[in-house]
């Protein structure tokens, strides 16, 4: 049996009773036929625990409102209130304490997302009232004129 | 002639041998594995208003930030489309950085670098397409991994174990609505999970909270007074790629055939 057919034989056979013998210490105890049966249910369950602990970033309005009432009281009046706060400002995480302030987008981008008029039959974006970005005042901020929290024309700066 | 010897010694070398291959083999009674399966009480589904879209992007923003994928890479867990069909024909879709940013202009980005405008007056029909990981009950990802890396919770969410994932990319080429890609940080598969640590604490997913249209809508559909649930089974709501067999779990309201 010394030959170069057996040798690196053995050397494979050795190889693959090594991981059989790792195996078990290196497999989690909780990996196995879960729920979904062995063709969908075949993992690590403590990963749903991992994934359930991923942190919130965006808290929503009703977080808002436990401090800054007067706020979304005043553009709840507006045809902005269906827009998030955070849509603007950011998310909370876990603001006043981690960020203390949040980063305002104040951008032309950001009111074009929904006022860059375009004519869609089948959608509701045909609806809104919009601009062409390439005509009206092309070179300034939206916010110079408009005041996002009180978007009414009347409301102009 | 063979000696006794000789006989101990090939028995116990075949007797080795053999069990080598067997230790690495499970061996499960199907009475096993029906006792495993189990009925959850929760099914999450999801419910997309097409007439409701209006291409804002804020979906696609809130996602990448809760979901820490990184803002500037080109890739994202859910993205929006725009289909333009003119009177001559021509149908033109595009999702410029998924619609990270929205729609703002009536040029159709054509890729490398060119655009393509449309005439108001050209126009048959123009629509937005939210698009997200359908969680289909028979999800061809799953079945691919070689590792055991993603699965289906009892819920019907299908997830990927970062810990687990060897980054082989099966998944991705497997899913016929291209969701998956790779974690430009993790490298491993990544893929829209429902926000799954939102959903499980009784929040929305970021993306139904941000929409401000009520494009997108997420609920149980095992439970039947879910208002989502009462929409999607009474109403009359489409599935993509149902060819596939694949039973996604994204309903559309308003889907046209160009859309795939």
């Amino acid at each position: 049996m010394k030959n170069h057919v057996f040798r690196p034989l053995w050397v494979v056979i050795g190889l693959v009773v090594l991981i059989l013998i790792i195996r078990p210490f290196y497999v989690p105890k909780d990996f196995g036929i879960h729920e979904r049966g062995y063709m969908y249910g075949w993992y690590r369950k403590g990963n749903i625990e991992d994934w359930k602990k991923v942190s919130v970033k965006y808290q929503g309005k009703e977080y808002c409102k436990t401090c800054h009432q007067d706020k979304v009281t005043s553009i709840d009046r507006t045809p902005h209130a269906i827009i998030q706060c955070e849509n603007c400002h950011g998310p909370a995480i876990e603001h006043p304490s981690e960020p203390p302030k949040l980063a305002i987008d104040r951008t032309r981008g950001q009111c074009l997302r929904c006022h860059a008029k375009l004519a869609y039959p089948s959608s509701d974006r045909a609806n809104i009232r919009g601009i062409d970005p390439d005509k009206h005042n092309p070179d300034i901020e939206c916010v110079m004129c408009h005041n996002p929290h009180n978007p009414n024309l009347e409301g102009l700066k | 002639m063979i000696s006794r010897r000789d006989f101990l010694k090939n028995t116990a070398k075949v007797v080795a041998g053999v069990s080598i291959p067997l230790a690495a083999i499970e061996i499960l009674s199907p009475a096993r594995v029906h006792a495993i399966k189990a009925d959850s009480s929760i099914r999450w589904a999801f419910l997309v208003d097409t007439y409701k879209c209006v291409g804002c992007g804020f979906c696609v923003k809130a996602c990448k930030n809760e979901n820490e994928i990184p803002y500037d890479a080109n890739v994202t867990r859910t993205w929006v489309e725009r289909y333009v069909l003119t009177k001559d024909g021509k149908l033109f879709a595009d999702s410029p950085k998924g619609a990270r940013d929205g729609f703002i202009s009536t040029k159709i980005d054509l890729g490398m670098g060119n655009f393509q405008d449309v005439k108001k007056e050209d126009i048959k029909k123009a629509f937005f397409v939210p698009k997200l990981c359908n969680q289909c009950d028979n999800p061809p990802c799953v079945q691919v991994c070689p590792v055991g890396a993603t699965y289906q919770a009892p819920d019907g969410v299908v997830m990927v174990d970062r810990t687990w994932c060897i980054g082989c990319g099966y998944c991705i080429m497997a899913c016929p609505y291209g969701v998956r890609f790779f974690h430009p940080k993790y490298h491993t598969a990544e893929k829209c999970n429902f926000c799954y640590h939102r959903i499980t604490k009784g929040l929305k997913t970021a993306c139904v909270q941000a929409c401000p249209f009520g494009a997108r809508q997420i609920g149980n559909i095992k439970d039947p007074n879910d208002p989502i649930a009462k929409i999607i089974t009474t109403e009359r709501v489409g599935i993509l790629k149902s060819e596939f067999g694949t039973k996604p779990q994204v309903f559309y309201i308003g889907l046209d055939e160009e859309v795939r």
